[in-house]
């Protein structure tokens, strides 16, 4: 089913999407990938804050090449979630309600987006020039001297994903590839 | 004996940078299409569709193709009767990929180490192989890697016995493994032989070969097709969403090896399979 959503949304709004659903999403998400997310757990761990609104917010697994004269940002697709899955179970225990990336999630990614009503999306791997035109605008939120790797809060509009994983658990990863599978 | 000075070759591999990350080769493009009237899944065609249209984004409006630019490797083939003046030829090489990923607005992805995890800025050092060859002439390949799919790659250090069936089962079960998480439709670079860092550069070597051009030995054709065949059965489809187009080649190179092994290196690529050739 195709679908047009406005970001962020609640815990009503993700259980209305599916596994298998085409969504444009538009509003307001936040970069983090690997070294960002190794700091907020530090800053969680010692007391401290994430920096950006986390209730009912939106991740993207991304980091940029720099954008040119005239652009909001460069080339921006996404990176594989996997090496999040560490530490996206917290995140996701207070309050963030979807991530965008690509590739396959742990066991225990799973459990906390069934746990907490929440959505693993995936955009098109290695569609960068594509997705970045549905970049509205970009700008540095924290971890400035990360470079690519700094939060970024991203105005988009009709961001295409895909629901991969969703508050129910199905995972289009494996039905997806099972009914396409022909055996020998 | 002819001379080639640094300033030329630092040039060349500063273009061939921004050059890689912005125009795929020929035959991954017509790979691309052929695959698009193929698949099977409306999804699946609906995603190669979208990886068409990326590619043209990308060189009309000089947008990277992806966002990981890559780890950039170098292979220089150079003929024993040059001589390079001016200056270290790595340091040249160098000095290419530094212009190159700045002046390209490409993405820095390196750091100094791999434990400590700064970033150089700069996206040097290369990875870079020489080969000393015969002739005058310098041959020069630009393949920056992304790291998606080079975190899904392997090292099988089979036994004789293992024979054939095994070489394809290690190249099967890396590419099952590897799924969505390394951008499909893949590329697959195998090398087979040799020892162990061998292999793994004659994996990466395989992958700058046209995806369109099998190999020479008629069993290691044999080789590259059924493994296609059978890596397209997988189901894992465009981007691991579903479908039948879940590899666009598998390109293979051989070497001897030692009477006691049978190395295999499984070097995968996403569908950003970026190289570049010049010859100075």
């Amino acid at each position: 089913m195709e679908r047009h959503m406005t970001v962020p949304f609640d815990k009503n709004e993700a259980e209305q999407l599916k596994s298998g659903d085409y969504v444009y999403l538009s509003g307001t998400i936040y970069t983090a990938r690997d070294a960002a997310h190794k700091r907020m757990n530090e800053a969680l761990d010692s007391g401290g804050k994430i920096p950006f609104p986390l209730e009912d917010g939106v991740i993207y697994y991304m980091g940029p090449s720099p954008a040119r004269q005239g652009r909001p940002i460069g080339s921006a697709g996404p990176t594989t979630a996997g090496r999040m899955d560490k530490y996206a179970p917290k995140l996701l225990d207070l309050g963030l309600r979807a991530m965008i990336g690509k590739g396959k999630r742990s066991k225990e990614v799973h459990q906390a987006v069934v746990r907490n009503k929440a959505v693993y999306f995936a955009a098109v791997g290695g569609a960068g020039a594509l997705l970045s035109k549905a970049v509205v605008s970009s700008q540095t939120v924290a971890y400035d001297d990360l470079g690519t790797e700094a939060i970024r809060k991203l105005e988009i509009k009709d961001f295409p994903v895909i629901v991969v994983i969703d508050t129910q658990g199905n995972d289009l990863y494996e039905t997806a590839a099972q009914a396409y599978r022909k055996e020998e | 004996m002819r001379s080639i000075h640094v300033d030329e070759i630092a040039e060349a591999i500063k273009e061939m940078c921004i050059e890689a990350n912005h125009f795929l080769s020929e035959d991954m493009k017509s790979a691309l299409g052929e695959a698009a009237k193929r698949e099977e899944s409306p999804l699946g065609r609906q995603i190669l569709g979208q990886l068409e249209e990326n590619l043209a984004i990308a060189s009309e409006d000089m947008i990277p193709i992806c966002q990981d630019t890559g780890m950039t490797v170098v292979f220089l083939e150079v003929g024993q009767e040059v001589h390079v003046e001016g200056g270290l030829l790595t340091d040249a090489v160098n000095e290419g990929v530094r212009r190159g990923y700045e002046e390209g607005l490409l993405r820095k992805s390196v750091v100094r180490d791999p434990v400590f995890r700064e970033n150089t800025k700069d996206n040097t050092p290369a990875v870079i192989y020489y080969d000393i060859v015969a002739g005058e002439r310098m041959r020069i390949t630009v393949a920056p890697k992304g790291f998606g799919s080079e975190n899904m790659s392997r090292v099988f250090m089979l036994k004789p016995a293992d024979g054939i069936e095994g070489v394809k089962n290690a190249v099967f079960t890396a590419v099952e493994d590897a799924g969505p998480n390394a951008c499909p439709p893949m590329v697959i670079g195998v090398g087979i032989g040799g020892t162990f860092e061998k292999c793994a550069l004659m994996a990466k070597q395989a992958l700058t070969r046209p995806v369109n051009c099998r190999s020479e030995i008629p069993y290691v054709r044999e080789l590259e097709e059924e493994l296609l065949d059978r890596i397209n059965r997988t189901g894992i489809g465009p981007g691991g969403l579903g479908g039948n187009t879940t590899a666009l080649a598998v390109n293979i190179n051989t070497y001897p090896t030692h009477i006691a092994g049978l190395p295999v290196a499984v070097n995968i690529c996403c569908h950003v399979n970026r190289h570049c050739v010049r010859e100075l």
